[in-house]
């Protein structure tokens, strides 16, 4: 098995992209990660389109072959990779099989998605769409889960309401440092609390907008990294996992198994244990769901994660830096494009690019989910 | 009620009970009975109260998390409910015959029931 190197990363702007569709923002990722590695769309052998609704939400089925098409990649072997919010962590575990293996040399992950032309119960019915009929039928949504989830932890680990709250304004204020995030505007606690209720306990500012945007990356054998990038990383970790479709069935509604699952397998693989992490990109889709990962990741124990928000441990100039590119949070969430997001943050990061963000970092951490935990890929990345 | 369609659960072949039933069990283990579980009360695990609704749905709607005790098997389910409910409250299933609106959700309205079982605080 090849060790595997990203020699390339770019993203669009993140939010209302008023005139371009999906295939536009595709091409825009696209073409911006091959000019950043100097290579010719031509020297592709694979191509992995993350998209998860761009037939629902508009009308564009076969994205990879418009993909490949518009960038002149052809013959290149195309596939689009659906898994839900998480495709974008899927993508980059299909990027990398596809060179691990060496069925590729070279490839290109693209993802993304075009959101913001639909109303938000429509771009909510879509993705709602994912969950069991069972809890379909009774109009549940995956802010449903949120709510529920959040007022469990709140009150069994007596936990203050203002822990969540702090976690957007955390993000909010690492978005202001992003010019390719949505918001770009601080916020504060008093803000974030007197927003309109959404899904009790949680309100307006707990929740990530709806998104228009897309991220891309290159890959090809870390022995031949060189020959495309002076600065570089690798892949030392990847690896998913599944739960239960019908999120009510677990036992417990505060634990992520699958995030648990594939992050023990990729720091496994990386020969590394959670205290080796310097930075973390976790999908906070909702405010709750980054503290549920902080400790389904062992980053903190069952209930304690919001005392490490409280403490500033997780602030950029903190002792663990997460969400540093703003989040889902604030920097947005279209999607297919999201879990290659969360690698372009980390990239430019071991790269020494990230601007105002930049922190000192060797080794980080994505966490890509799809539904309420339902499918997850988490991967290390470590610079060279 | 009588009358009313069950709120089906299924056992298994390990002991473990489901709602909603599945074809199989954990482990692939087979369906061994089916449960009618409105015929049982539950506990509220957790409750919330979604304000921004899809198309089709109630608004405000509250769904709650339930646990129920089939011969000391805990059995999950989730559904809407009739009333505002706390942590810890007792509950039974009442039927409702539409949940939501078929015709104003993405999913085919003939693709899955549009019926089931909400959730009434007992006091």
């Amino acid at each position: 098995m090849d060790d595997v190197a990203i020699v390339g990363a770019a993203m669009t702007p993140f939010g209302q992209r008023d005139g371009e569709w999906v295939r536009d923002l595709l091409y825009e990722a696209a073409s911006g990660c091959l000019a950043d590695a100097d290579v010719s769309p031509a020297a592709l052998d694979h191509l992995y389109v993350s998209n998860m609704a761009s037939g629902e939400l508009e009308g564009q089925a076969g994205i990879m072959n418009c993909v490949t098409h518009d960038l002149g990649a052809l013959p290149a072997y195309a596939q689009r990779v659906d898994q839900t919010s998480a495709s974008g962590g899927a993508g980059i575990y299909a990027a990398w099989q596809s060179i691990a293996s060496g069925a590729s040399e070279l490839t290109l992950l693209v993802g993304g998605e075009k959101m913001t032309h639909r109303t938000t119960g429509d771009a909510t019915d879509v993705i709602a769409a994912i969950t069991h009929p069972a809890e379909y039928k009774h109009g549940v949504t995956l802010p449903t889960f949120a709510g529920l989830t959040a007022r469990q932890y709140l009150e069994r680990f007596d936990a203050p309401r203002e822990a969540l709250a702090e976690i957007a304004v955390k993000n909010h204020a690492n978005g202001a440092r992003n010019p390719n995030a949505q918001f770009r505007k601080p916020v504060d606690i008093e803000t974030v609390l007197s927003s309109p209720m959404v899904a009790d306990p949680l309100r307006l500012y707990d929740f990530c907008p709806i998104t228009d945007g897309s991220a891309a990356l290159l890959f090809c054998p870390a022995a031949e990294a060189d020959q495309y990038a002076s600065e570089y990383v690798t892949v030392s970790g990847i690896a998913g996992a599944t739960d239960t479709h019908v999120v009510h069935e677990r036992p417990d509604p505060t634990v992520m198994n699958a995030v648990s699952d594939s992050g023990a397998m990729a720091l496994e693989m990386a020969g590394l244990s959670v205290s080796d992490i310097d930075i973390a990109e976790l999908h906070d889709m909702f405010t709750i769901l980054e503290l549920l990962q902080m400790e389904a990741l062992g980053f903190a124990e069952q209930g304690t994660a919001w005392e490490q928000v409280m403490d500033g441990q997780t602030a950029i100039d903190g002792r663990l830096p997460i969400n540093t590119s703003g989040g889902l949070k604030s920097k947005g969430h279209p999607l297919g494009a999201s879990g290659v997001a969360q690698a372009v943050e980390l990239v430019e990061q071991l790269r020494g690019t990230a601007g105002e963000r930049q922190v000192s970092v060797d080794r980080g951490l994505a966490c890509n989910v799809g539904g309420f935990g339902n499918c997850v890929t988490t991967t290390v990345l470590e610079a060279i | 009620m009588a009358g009313d369609p069950p709120m089906e659960a299924a056992r298994y072949a390990d002991g473990t009970i489901s709602y909603p039933a599945h074809p199989a069990g954990p482990d692939g283990s087979s369906q061994v009975e089916l449960i009618d579980l409105a015929e049982h009360t539950a506990e509220v695990v957790t409750w919330t109260t979604s304000y921004a609704t899809p198309p089709g749905v109630r608004k405000p709607n509250t769904v709650a998390i339930v646990e129920f005790d089939i011969d000391g098997v805990a059995v999950r389910a989730i559904g809407g409910t009739t009333a505002a409910v706390s942590s810890g409250e007792t509950v039974r299933p009442v039927y409702i015959s539409q949940l939501r609106t078929p015709d104003d959700s993405l999913k085919s309205p003939e693709a899955q029931a549009w019926d089931g079982y909400r959730f009434e605080p007992i006091r």
